[in-house]
C-alpha cells in the first residue's frame, strides 16, 4: 500500500515520513480511542456477558453460565393435552359453555418429577387439533412474542411505507408549482422527535377524548364507535404502525424523489413516441429505474422495524398483554429494570445477528439482480 | 399509435384554457388532503397548547375548532411549564449537551477522516475497513454492556471547589456526551468528502512549507462546509432526541435533557394543554431550523438511513 511512495520519501529523508505517521496517529487517536472504548469494548463485552449471569449491580460474584441464557431464550417445546375425562362416567368434563376442558399447562411444567422435559418452560400460546390441545411452551415466551411482533411490524410496514412513499414521490414530482412546499410539509414529521410524536399521538388515540376517534365518528356519522387504540391487544400494534408510518414515510419519499430525478428524461420521451400509456411508462421505466433506491429503502425500513423502541416505551410500555413488546424493549426491560445484564446481552447478541442477517439478505438480493 | 397522440394535440389547441387549469387544479386536491394528514397532529399540538384546560380541548375535539386557535386563549400553559417543572434546566442541559457533542463530533471525526484519507501510516487501510465494518453494529446492540462500562469508568468531579477522582460516570454530563462523539458513519461521510478534494492542493501547500495539520485546518476544513453541515445536523438530531440512554444513566433531575424531562412531566401531569405547551417548545425550534435549512436537512437525514 505504501510501497509507491517509499522511494520518493526516502530520497527526501526519513524524518518527514515519520512525522507524517505521528501526525496521522495523533489526529486519528481521539476517534479511535473513543470507538474502542464505546463500541468495540461493549460489543465484545456483550458477547462475553451473554455467557454469564452478570447483573447491573452485582450482589454476588458473577459466574460463567455457558449457554444457559441462550437456552432459556430459545428453548421451545410442544405439550399435547388430552381433554379432562370424568373418572366414573368416562365422559369428557365440559365447562359452563359446553366446551371441553383441559388440564392446566402450569401443573405439568411445575411437576419436575414426572415431566422433567418441560421444567422451566411457560405457555406461549395453544392450538387445537381435533380434541387434543397443543400447548407451545417456551423458556421466555415474551422473547418470542417480541420477535413475532417485530416481524409483524416489518411485514406490514415494509409494503405500506414503501408504497405510500412512492405514491407521495410521484405526486410531488409532477412539476406542479409549489411542490417543494408540499415535500417540506410531508417531511416535517421526520425531523420531529419520536418521543414528542408518541406523546401527541397517545393523546390523539385516547379512547374517550381522542381526536382520532372523534374524526372517525364524524366521518362515519357515528357508525364506528370509540376504538380503544392502545388498550386492545389486537389493535395496539396497528396503532403504533399507523403512527410510525406517518412519522417516517417522508424520508423514503425524499429518497424516491432523488431516484426519480436520476431517471433520464430521454427514456420517457422514447416511450411516448412508441405510444406507451402512463401505466406502461411506470411499469417499464419508472419502476426499474428505482430498483437500487427500492433495495436501500427495504433494507432501512426493515432495520428500523427491528429497532422499534421509543413508541412502545412511551405509548404502551409493551402492553397490553405484551402485544407491543419488541426485541429492544424486552432487552431494556430485562437489562435495566430487572438488572439482568447477562441475559439482556444474550438478547442483544440475537438482535445483532438478526440485523446482520437482514444486511446479508439485502446484499445477496443486490448481487442476484446485478448478475 | 398515431391516434393516441391526437387527444393531446387537440387539447393544446383547444380555445378554452380553463379546462387545462381545472385539470391542474384537480391535481392539487390529493396534495392538500395529504398536507392535512401530515400536519394535523402538529397543528393540534400547537393549537391545544394555547387552550385553557382539558375541558376546553375536549369540547373543541368535535369540530374544526380542534385545529383553530379559537375560544379563550392563554399563555398560562407555557408559564406553568416553566414554573411547575424543571423545564428551564432541562432546556439548558439539552442545548449545552447538543452543542458540545456537535463541536466535538465535527472535530474528532473529521481529524480521523483526514488521517485516513490523506496521511500514510501503518494500519491505515485496516483501520478504514474496521470502521466501515462497525457501521453494521446498531447502537442498541451495545447499550447494555455500555451501561455496565460507564458505571465503572473513572471520573473527575468538582465538588465544593475540590477536584476529586470518583468512580462511575452515571449521573453526569459526560456520560451523555463522550460516548456519542465518534460515529463510524460521520467518519465515513468525512472520508468520502475528503477523498474528492484534489490531492494536488496538499502537495502545493507542502511545497509552500505548510505542515500536515495546517493543511487540515487551512485547506481541507474550509473546503468541506457541506459535510460539516451534514455531520452537525445528524449529531444535532440524535443529541436533541436522546432518550433511552439518559433514562438509564441519569437520575438527578438537574442533569436531565428535555426528552426525559418531558416523560416525567407527562407522567406527573395529564393537563394536556401544559404537556402540549412543553412539546411545542421543544419541537418548534427544530422545525424552524428545518424550514430554514431544508435542503441540507433532507440531504443529511436521507443519507443516514443506514445509521444505527
Amino acid at each position: 500500500m505504501t510501497a509507491p511512495t517509499v522511494p520518493i520519501e526516502k530520497s527526501e529523508g526519513k524524518p518527514k515520513k515519520e512525522r507524517q505517521i505521528i501526525v496521522g496517529l495523533l489526529m486519528a487517536a481521539p476517534a479511535f480511542l473513543l470507538m474502542i472504548l464505546f463500541l468495540v469494548t461493549p460489543f465484545f463485552g456483550g458477547i462475553y456477558f451473554s455467557f454469564t449471569n452478570q447483573r447491573l449491580i452485582a450482589a454476588t460474584e458473577t459466574e460463567v453460565v455457558g449457554f444457559r441464557n441462550y437456552t432459556r431464550l430459545l428453548s421451545l417445546s410442544v405439550l399435547p393435552l388430552e381433554p379432562v375425562v370424568d373418572e366414573t362416567t368416562g365422559q369428557p368434563v365440559l365447562d359452563e359453555t359446553g366446551e371441553l376442558t383441559y388440564p392446566r399447562s402450569r401443573e405439568i411444567t411445575r411437576d419436575e418429577e414426572n415431566y422433567p422435559q418441560y421444567a422451566g418452560l411457560t405457555e406461549w400460546f395453544t392450538f387445537d387439533v381435533g380434541d387434543t390441545r397443543y400447548v407451545v411452551l417456551a423458556g421466555d415466551p415474551n422473547f418470542y412474542r417480541s420477535i413475532v411482533n417485530n416481524f409483524f411490524f416489518a411485514i406490514v410496514v415494509i409494503p405500506l411505507q414503501t408504497g405510500l412513499a412512492l405514491l407521495l414521490a410521484l405526486l410531488v414530482n409532477q412539476g406542479l408549482r409549489g411542490q417543494t412546499f408540499f415535500r417540506t410539509m410531508y417531511f416535517a414529521p421526520v425531523v420531529t422527535s419520536m418521543v414528542v410524536v408518541s406523546i401527541v399521538w397517545k393523546f390523539l388515540y385516547d379512547p374517550n377524548n381522542g381526536l382520532i376517534n372523534e374524526m372517525i365518528s364524524t366521518l362515519t356519522f357515528g357508525a364506528v364507535g370509540p376504538i380503544n387504540w392502545l388498550g386492545n391487544p389486537s389493535i395496539a400494534m396497528w396503532a403504533i404502525i399507523i403512527m410510525s408510518v406517518w412519522q417516517g414515510v417522508g424520508m423514503q419519499m425524499m429518497l424516491f424523489i432523488a431516484g426519480l430525478q436520476q431517471i433520464p428524461g430521454s427514456l420517457y420521451e422514447a416511450t411516448s413516441i412508441d405510444g406507451a400509456n402512463t401505466w406502461q411508462e411506470f411499469r417499464h421505466i419508472t419502476l426499474p429505474g428505482l430498483r437500487n433506491v427500492m433495495v436501500f429503502i427495504f433494507l432501512t425500513i426493515t432495520i428500523a422495524a427491528f429497532q422499534l423502541f421509543d413508541q412502545v416505551f412511551v405509548m404502551t410500555n409493551g402492553g397490553p398483554d405484551n402485544a407491543t413488546t419488541t426485541t429492544v424493549f424486552h432487552m431494556y426491560r430485562e437489562g435495566f429494570r430487572e438488572q439482568k445484564i447477562g441475559y439482556a446481552s444474550a438478547i442483544a447478541v440475537i438482535f445483532f445477528l438478526i440485523i446482520v442477517g437482514i444486511n446479508l439478505i439485502q446484499r445477496y438480493a443486490v448481487k442476484e439482480k446485478e448478475a | 399509435m398515431a391516434t393516441m397522440h391526437t387527444p393531446q394535440i387537440v387539447e393544446t389547441n383547444h380555445p378554452g384554457h380553463w379546462k387545462k387549469s381545472v385539470k391542474t387544479g384537480l391535481k392539487y386536491i390529493p396534495l392538500l388532503i395529504l398536507i392535512f394528514f401530515f400536519t394535523f397532529p402538529l397543528v393540534f399540538m400547537i393549537v391545544s397548547s394555547f387552550k385553557r384546560d382539558n375541558l376546553q380541548i375536549f369540547a373543541d375535539l368535535r369540530s374544526m375548532r380542534a385545529f383553530l386557535p379559537v375560544g379563550e386563549l392563554t399563555l398560562d400553559n407555557y408559564r406553568a411549564v416553566f414554573i411547575n417543572s424543571n423545564f428551564p434546566r432541562y432546556l439548558m442541559n439539552s442545548i449545552g449537551l447538543t452543542i458540545v457533542t456537535i463541536l466535538l463530533a465535527m472535530l474528532v471525526n473529521s481529524m480521523a477522516a483526514y488521517a485516513l484519507s490523506r496521511l500514510k501510516w501503518r494500519g491505515q487501510k485496516l483501520a478504514l475497513s474496521v470502521i466501515i465494518a462497525t457501521l453494521i453494529i446498531p447502537g442498541q446492540a451495545v447499550i447494555m454492556p455500555m451501561l455496565l462500562l460507564v458505571a465503572s469508568l473513572p471520573a473527575i468531579s468538582f465538588e465544593g471547589g475540590v477536584i476529586a477522582l470518583t468512580q462511575g460516570w452515571l449521573d453526569t454530563y459526560y456520560v451523555q456526551v463522550i460516548p456519542f462523539v465518534t460515529s463510524a458513519f460521520s467518519i465515513f461521510l468525512f472520508y468520502q468528502f475528503f477523498q474528492d478534494i484534489p490531492k494536488e492542493l496538499d502537495e502545493a501547500a507542502l511545497v509552500d512549507g505548510a505542515n500536515r495539520f495546517q493543511i487540515y485546518y487551512r485547506i481541507i476544513v474550509p473546503m468541506s462546509g457541506p459535510v460539516f453541515a451534514s455531520v452537525a445536523i445528524l449529531t444535532f438530531i440524535s443529541s436533541w432526541n436522546a432518550f433511552l440512554w439518559p433514562i438509564m444513566t441519569v437520575q438527578s433531575d438537574n442533569l436531565r435533557p428535555v426528552m426525559v424531562g418531558l416523560l416525567f412531566f407527562f407522567q406527573r401531569d395529564v393537563q394536556w394543554a401544559e404537556v402540549m405547551a412543553y412539546t411545542t417548545m421543544i419541537t418548534i425550534p427544530v422545525l424552524l431550523f428545518f424550514f430554514l435549512f431544508q435542503s441540507a436537512f433532507v440531504k443529511s437525514v436521507a443519507t443516514s438511513g443506514l445509521k444505527g
